[in-house]
């Protein structure tokens, strides 16, 4: 178990290295950040006595070094459009993105995981129909188009809730939450619904699936001539094994769900992550674009551990091997 | 389809009867083509000729609404520019960077799921390396990250000319390595069959066993993924151009059209955001319908999932 968990984190490590190297290379080669930096009419002798202050002058090998001590450090760069430290830019719109996505996920699941078993067990109802063709429309339906559609109606139209913003947030020690406000949950209403339902198609027919197959194995058909009672069956044998892969999924679709935010929360310009850094492309704010890059393959290693983890506590089969 | 096992065309037919969603599904795709390729002579006005917009008709409602014009039936958007026309222009920009990204896509996953399939070794190490890091970045991440290293090497890159460049590039990085996982999979089977070994013992060089033995008998999964793909690329154009990174509003493709109707939503004016996403929402319906019944007929196994 910890030479697994030891062996685990050494790739992790790997792939992080590869990420800052990608990184460390769009920070130091795209764009010229002397020219970024430097008034319009500084003279060849001004720029190459910055480019020596900067360090930009060094080996390459050196300098990626260097970049790597300073994100440990946490120093990511300053942002070429705000002029503020990346980093500062990014901790001020973490929380905003966060509990967007963990909102959703909760959402997608709760509502995904039934309707997906309801599927498997009524193969040829005719709600299951129904629940698969509007799927089909639900895959077809891009993000952006379902947010429209949902300010529309449920903004424009009968003024139920707000599109914009995060509502009143509170703020506990660096963290700005919009949970113990009303109009923070109101405001989160429509965001999470929409960044709910790319995911939750997913969750159905992966849970649908999953349990078919599951459904149709030797050790269910063997506790059905048992006589057990046909619920205990379903959800505590079929269901458990059929959420296996839902896990890994789930938590591998948390970094989709981060990338997907991008879009939802430009349609109801919510000010997360996601919205800092589509900013930071149209404006070719290289150093925003490289920090967002490394944060997102940490959570993705993170979350790829994770998952991996939660696999030996929902698999007993996992669990004895540590033994 | 009919590269594969030529003997056999009575069943052949039967397998292909197809169920009625999935023949209006093809002749909403059909349709959809060709309008979008005919669209310059369908179209009541120019939308990309800055000299056929009205501003004193700017936001005109569509023509069933009270204030609509009988000359824009689907209203103007805030320049004047008459929707029905930008919505068919959209329509064919669309389409074209989806399937140009599909073409350069499926071309270079084909030619590196050959050699990785055909050659093995350390050649296959590399690329399907390469393609596990690529596969584990989402789609629109990528795109996005490519679209604006584009922009801060080459400031040209968000101009019309310039701009569906980028965005095939942007799509088909992602989505090259579904088809060289495929090709190569078909590759190694196809490779280990006895007309190959044949085709190696008489000396042929690897190009040509390549190229005019195995290409033929691996294409046909790759025409399945081709246009179950064509519908996510013409997604992702539209979602990067509604993000901003896409086509310029000059040369508006179905997203830039949302996108700036996005912006006009909360006065009430919703056509001009509406009616180029329905048409949008269609065409990737439609063409989603069609690849999935594609998709079952060629891998049963896959059917129902």
């Amino acid at each position: 178990m910890i030479a697994s968990i030891g062996s685990r984190l050494g790739q992790a490590v790997l792939v992080m290295l590869a990420v800052t190297a990608i990184a460390f290379v769009m920070f130091r080669y795209v764009g010229d950040p002397v020219a970024m930096m430097s008034r319009e009419d500084a003279s060849p002798a001004e720029k190459a006595e910055l480019r020596a202050s900067l360090g930009l002058d060094r080996p390459a090998i050196v300098q990626y070094g260097d970049f790597l001590g300073r994100t440990l450090k946490g120093d990511l760069g300053i942002s070429f459009r705000n002029q503020r430290p990346v980093v500062d830019l990014l901790a001020e719109r973490l929380p905003a993105t966060l509990e967007l996505v963990i909102v959703a996920t909760l959402l997608s699941l709760s509502v995904g995981i039934p309707i997906g078993v309801y599927c498997a067990l009524k193969p040829d109802g005719a709600l299951t129909r129904a629940i698969q063709t509007i799927s089909l429309v639900g895959i077809s339906m891009p993000t952006f188009v379902t947010g429209i559609g949902l300010i529309l109606i449920f903004a424009v139209t009968l003024r139920w809730l707000p599109s914009f913003g995060r509502g009143d947030v509170v703020q506990i020690g660096g963290w700005s939450t919009g949970f113990l406000t009303r109009s923070g949950w109101a405001s989160l209403i429509l965001p999470s619904i929409t960044l709910a339902l790319y995911q939750l198609t997913l969750i159905m027919r992966l849970v649908r699936a999953e349990m078919i197959d599951v459904l149709s194995s030797d050790y269910i058909r063997f506790a059905k001539a048992r006589g057990l009672p046909s619920r205990y069956i379903n959800f505590r044998l079929a269901l458990r094994n059929a959420l296996m892969p839902v896990v890994t999924v789930t938590g591998l679709q948390i970094g989709s769900l981060i990338a997907f935010a991008i879009v939802t929360e430009t349609v109801f310009q919510w000010p997360g992550m996601g919205l800092l850094f589509i900013q930071a492309v149209s404006f070719a704010d290289v150093p925003v674009m490289a920090a967002y890059l490394l944060f997102v393959g940490f959570l993705f290693v993170v979350i790829n551990m994770i998952v991996d983890l939660t696999y030996t506590l929902i698999d007993p089969r996992l669990r004895t091997r540590r033994a | 389809m009919s590269l594969a096992a030529p003997n056999r065309p009575a069943k052949r037919r039967r397998r292909l009867q197809m169920p009625v969603s999935v023949m209006i599904g093809l002749a909403v795709v059909v349709l959809m083509l060709a309008i979008a390729l005919l669209a310059p002579w369908i179209a009541p006005t120019d939308p990309t000729n800055v000299a056929s917009f009205d501003l004193m008709s700017a936001e005109l409602p569509p023509a069933f609404m009270p204030d609509g014009d009988p000359a824009h039936w689907l209203g103007t958007d805030n320049q004047g520019r008459d929707l029905f026309s930008a919505i068919l222009y959209g329509m064919r920009v669309s389409i074209a960077i989806g399937g140009g990204a599909v073409l350069v896509a499926a071309s270079i996953g084909v030619v590196l799921g050959l050699l990785a399939g055909y050659f093995g070794g350390w050649v296959d190490i590399v690329i399907m390396r390469v393609g596990d890091v690529i596969l584990s970045l989402p789609t629109i991440l990528l795109a996005l990250l490519v679209s604006g290293i584009a922009r801060a090497i080459f400031p040209e890159a968000g101009t019309a000319q310039w701009a569906p460049v980028i965005l095939i590039g942007a799509i088909a990085i992602h989505e090259w390595v579904q088809y060289a996982r495929t090709v190569r999979a078909a590759t190694m089977v196809e490779a280990s069959k006895d007309y190959v070994r044949a085709a190696r013992v008489i000396g042929l060089p690897s190009l040509h066993i390549m190229v005019r033995h195995i290409l033929p008998n691996v294409m046909s999964p790759v025409m399945v993924i081709a246009t179950i793909n064509l519908a996510a690329a013409v997604l992702t154009e539209a979602t990067l151009s509604f993000l901003g990174v896409g086509m310029p509003p000059t040369y508006p493709s179905l997203g830039t059209l949302i996108r700036i109707g996005n912006e006009f939503v909360f006065s009430g004016i919703w056509w001009i955001a509406v009616f180029p996403a329905v048409t949008l929402v269609i065409l990737v319906l439609a063409v989603n319908v069609v690849g999935d019944w594609l998709r079952d007929r060629f891998n049963p196994k896959l059917k129902g999932r």
